[in-house]
């Protein structure tokens, strides 16, 4: 309790330290005055009882130094005034400071950066209530892309309604479809927002609260509910209606109908798939009135996910085994209509199971995880030969101070204290640097989104710093100071003081001792510089591979141009068919296009596959219907047969065009024409016999990564579910512009209703290689950033044997020995450091590389050309860098060298 | 130093509160004065150790301060005995006898018994 009391006091002084510091020296004063009287009084003189009432004290100033020492708290005290000192030190230095800071920032702020990236994607949960208890109902195993399935977590409506009936362990269920383009307005002002389907009581089950107005309630979504009103989110409130109040209650003109506004989700909310938001929100049972379509009753339009609050005390084992146990009665009773007994038996035997849905859901992850992970690693590495350099510069800066160290060492300052002193520097450094870095890693995580965001799919992400994020960084900071400012400062209070204090400082054993540690840390540097210069080539020879790679068909030049005809709400499929070929006709008209076709398939985008009974073989391949022109608008060559023509029509026998690939895997290369091959039936596929009339070249499906799959082609008017939508691809060598204004009023003048989605294919292309090029454009970026690290490490490294060698080389230039010579030794120095760095890179690089492979394409991670080269532009690169001390080092006159100790 | 140091700082911190005890409200240089008379000038002090000890003591809430005026009119730091002060001199001093008493009997012990 006392001693409490008195360390309080003590904070106190620190505070108070002025006013007290005067206060005791009156004191002080007084107390001689007093005592100088007293001895007057007992004779002395004035002068005499000064002196007396001096030597009495003990000394004026030791007095008060014992007197502070226990007034403040001397260890913060001393901090303090380091770290002033250091601040002065490092403004008198600015070049050194820029470098550093900006060494730190980079490395900091490009760790954080990525981490940010990682921990928004992957690791942080839903902004709703308790995001623990939600989980995701799936299929085990994934629905394997039964029926129409753009994701393998995905269910059918049917399914849906089975769970919600049955299901016992979730107080609350959902369902939610997301990122559907719903038509807004009309006329000029129409345009497309994000649409998110959703359950009556999703909100509710969420806890999602109203920020403005209501939300769905279970009684909204009900089955036949028509339009009971539609949600809004915060930032479309913002963007459509300014944040006003009276928003809520108006209408919005969605596909045709008035509908009204009932309320605006939180500004944080974006739905539950993480790198995506909505505009509107609608309840699926709207859908009908909506849109003439039965999609709610389609049994294998698996669109829609599932999630659930999990009852208090169960757990997701429990729940799946529950689930488990009323999967067959609700996978009978959804049995989808028109396939096989076989495929239907597959669909009976699906169990469904419950995974955690905290996190949401996120095809951001799956497609960005892997290159994530791997650049938080690649800007570790960065950091490490930072560090390297920043210890390296530390050491050169410490051991300038060496001697005044050893003398104060050797004049009995506790080593704690000098090592105190420079660490302040370094954590003075490194805290800035880290703050530096954090500003840098919003505008680095800001801009790699907007490179990756497309202006289809926009990426969003909530980047707000969060704890974890600061922990990271600080994380970083401790580990910078500890790395950089400590192993320094403790080499350097360890120095022996007779050692520094001869003349001639270069020390014998010291400087070996410390130079070795220096040789070891450039050598790390020029090992770990390879391995990231082998990433980066890597990774741009991959990206290279993909971006020449030739798919088959003609890329430039084409546009593709998506047009919806369902709002013509013709009552049978049929009547849909003469207006897709007016449409046809009429583009193909357009003056600018030279070559115009549809497709069921836009290529690179997508799959569909029908089940195939060709020559004894139960098979598939991939099936795509379309227009006559098609090979020769894409440019793919015919090489047997003929192509589709008019007189191929919905009544005439069914023909099919098929790729070499299923010639070679199926028909073993044996001519085709003439065979037949029966698909299987699949619902509103019936099944078919179809001869196959011809032969084509085979191109990329859906991936460029992917090989070329065997793929059949039907004639676009015998498509089986019947044209209800077009994709129709166009060769132009005129302006996009041009070619799409006149597209959308020929379009129009077809009909006002018709809308058509244009875009560049070219575009579409580049835009699905985005993961690659940020890989190849980063990895790259870091790689040269690590070279250079390194080269200016190596620099200062063989600087530094330079200056400890220059009385050496100083004879050794007496005795004879030309300028070439000594560039020589200086060479062979920096090659020794070279070879071992390299060969250990190498070996390193061989084991990680492998991490990589999956990015990769066209090369093995061990590829011999990629070492090769990197390595040789590191060695030139170094190489380079050391000669220019080398030739310094040459310049010397022999006279100073020698005299030089 | 070391632990010498303490020990001594303790003795001298309660022989500041005896003082204060016996002479009442006084300042450093009479304080010093005092111990110095009554140790019967065997004890040779600096009269500087008196400070850091008597602000150790007022952090602890012993003693408290207050500037006044002395007898010759001149402006001096008086210190005085808290209540919390009064009872730590007196369990102090209470050790301290005790601890005699014991080491009394100790060193009688020695002699070898008959």
């Amino acid at each position: 309790m006392k001693a409490m009391r008195a360390w309080f006091h003590r904070s106190f002084g620190l505070f108070r330290k002025l006013r007290s510091d005067a206060e005791f020296t009156a004191e002080l004063e007084s107390h001689l005055q007093l005592h100088v009287e007293d001895n007057v009084r007992a004779g002395m003189t004035p002068e005499a009882a000064r002196r007396d009432a001096l030597m009495k004290l003990g000394g004026i100033e030791q007095t008060k130094e014992n007197y502070r020492d226990r007034h403040g708290l001397p260890f913060l005290e001393t901090l303090f005034q380091d770290l002033r000192f250091a601040f002065r030190t490092l403004r008198k230095s600015p070049g050194f400071t820029t470098v550093v800071l900006l060494t730190l920032a980079l490395g900091i702020g490009a760790n954080t950066s990525i981490f940010q990236l990682l921990d928004a994607v992957r690791l942080r949960r839903l902004p709703v209530s308790n995001p623990r208890e939600l989980a995701q109902i799936e299929i085990r195993g994934g629905n394997h892309g039964f029926g129409i399935s753009p994701s393998d977590d995905n269910l059918t409506y049917p399914l849906w309604e089975q769970i919600r009936a049955h299901q016992e362990g979730f107080s609350g269920a959902f369902a939610w479809s997301g990122s559907d383009e719903i038509p807004l307005g009309q006329g000029a002002e129409a345009k497309r927002v994000r649409g998110l389907y959703v359950t009556g009581e999703t909100f509710t089950t969420l806890g999602v609260p109203p920020f403005r107005g209501r939300l769905f309630t279970e009684e909204d979504g009900r089955p036949g509910c028509g339009f009971p009103g539609v949600v809004i989110s915060y930032g479309f409130w913002q963007s459509e209606f300014g944040g006003q109040d009276s928003a809520v209650g108006s209408t919005l003109l969605i596909d045709g109908h008035p509908i009204e506004v009932l309320g605006v989700t939180p500004p944080r909310f974006f739905g539950l798939d993480v790198g995506t938001n909505f505009d509107i929100a609608v309840p699926f049972c709207s859908i009908p009135a909506f849109r003439n379509s039965p999609v709610l009753m389609r049994r294998e339009l698996f669109w829609l996910k599932v999630m659930g609050r999990l009852k208090p005390g169960w757990s997701l084992d429990r729940v799946s085994a529950e689930l488990d146990a009323i999967s067959p009665g609700i996978f009978e009773a959804t049995v989808p209509d028109g396939y096989s007994a076989k495929t239907q038996d597959r669909y009976r035997a699906f169990r469904l199971a419950a995974y955690t849905g905290g996190s949401g859901v996120s095809g951001l992850r799956e497609k960005y995880d892997a290159s994530l992970w791997l650049l938080l690693g690649i800007t570790g590495l960065v950091l490490l030969i930072a560090w390297a350099n920043l210890a390296n510069l530390m050491l050169a800066r410490a051991s300038r101070r060496e001697r005044e160290m050893a003398v104060r060492l050797a004049l009995g300052a506790p080593r704690g204290r000098l090592i105190l002193e420079l660490l302040s520097e370094g954590l003075l450094l490194a805290v800035s640097g880290g703050v530096l870095g954090i500003l840098l890693a919003n505008a680095f995580s800001r801009s790699i989104l907007w490179l990756l965001s497309t202006e289809h799919n926009l990426l969003e992400l909530n980047l707000d710093p969060d704890w974890r994020m600061l922990g990271f960084t600080a994380a970083v900071v401790m580990g910078t100071c500890i790395v950089f400012a400590l192993v320094p400062a403790l080499r350097s209070s360890r120095s022996q003081p007779s050692d520094a204090l001869r003349s001639g400082s270069r020390g014998l054993t010291s400087g070996r001792e410390r130079f070795s540690f220096q040789r070891a840390l450039v050598i790390l540097q020029i090992a770990v510089s390879l391995v990231l210069l082998v990433g980066a080539l890597l990774f741009v020879r991959s990206f290279r591979n993909l971006a020449t790679l030739d798919p088959g068909f003609r890329e430039r030049n084409i546009l593709v141009a998506f047009i919806n005809l369902a709002p013509l709400r013709f009552p049978t499929v049929e009547q849909y068919q003469p207006i897709a070929d007016d449409l046809l006709q009429q583009i193909r008209s357009i003056p600018q296009v030279e070559s115009a076709a549809t497709s069921t398939h836009v290529l690179l985008n997508g799959s569909w596959t029908l089940g195939l009974h060709v020559r004894d073989l139960d098979t598939g391949s991939k099936f795509t219907w379309v227009s006559p022109g098609y090979f020769e608008t894409m440019q793919i060559p015919l090489l047997a047969g003929r192509d589709f023509n008019d007189r191929d029509t919905p009544t005439s026998p069914h023909i099919a065009i098929v790729n070499d690939v299923f010639v070679r895997k199926y028909l073993g290369g044996a001519n085709p024409i003439g065979m037949t091959m029966r698909t299987v039936e699949e619902p509103q596929y019936p099944s078919e016999v179809y001869e196959i009339v011809g032969v084509v070249k085979g191109t990329k499906y859906s991936t460029l990564r992917d090989d070329i799959p065997p793929e059949s082609f039907g004639v676009a008017s015998q498509f089986p579910p019947g044209t209800t939508w077009i994709s129709v691809f166009i060769r132009s060598s005129a302006s996009p512009a041009a070619v799409i204004s006149a597209l959308k009023e020929k379009v129009s003048r077809v009909s006002p209703e018709l809308h058509a989605q244009v875009s560049v294919f070219q575009k579409d292309i580049e835009n699905g290689l985005i993961p690659e090029r940020m890989m190849a454009t980063l990895s790259g970026f870091f790689g040269a950033l690590a070279a250079l690290l390194t080269t200016i490490g190596l620099y200062g490294v063989i600087s530094y044997i330079v200056a400890m060698r220059r009385n050496e080389i100083g004879i050794r230039m007496a005795l004879g020995a030309s300028r070439g010579n000594v560039v020589g030794i200086v060479l062979r120095q920096t090659l020794m450091l070279l070879a071992v760095g390299v060969a250990v890179g190498v070996v390193l690089a061989l084991f990680t590389a492998r991490s990589a492979s999956s990015l990769l394409f066209g090369l093995r991670p061990n590829d011999p050309s990629t070492f090769a080269g990197a390595s040789v532009l590191l060695i030139g690169v170094a190489l380079t860098a050391s000669f220019v001390p080398a030739r310094r080092a040459s310049r010397v006159d022999p006279m100073v060298a020698l005299r030089y100790e | 130093m070391g632990d010498k140091a303490d020990v001594w700082q303790g003795t001298l911190a309660l022989m500041i509160l005896k003082t204060l005890e016996t002479l009442g409200p006084l300042h450093g240089y009479g304080i010093a004065r005092r111990i110095e008379q009554i140790s019967g000038d065997v004890l040779s002090l600096n009269y500087g150790t008196v400070y850091p000890a008597l602000l150790k003591l007022e952090q602890e809430g012993a003693i408290e301060s207050e500037w006044g005026v002395s007898d010759n009119n001149r402006k001096a730091k008086y210190y005085k005995l808290t209540r919390a002060g009064r009872k730590q001199s007196e369990r102090e001093v209470r050790d301290w006898q005790q601890a005699q008493m014991i080491l009394a009997k100790f060193l009688s012990a020695t002699e070898p018994s008959t």
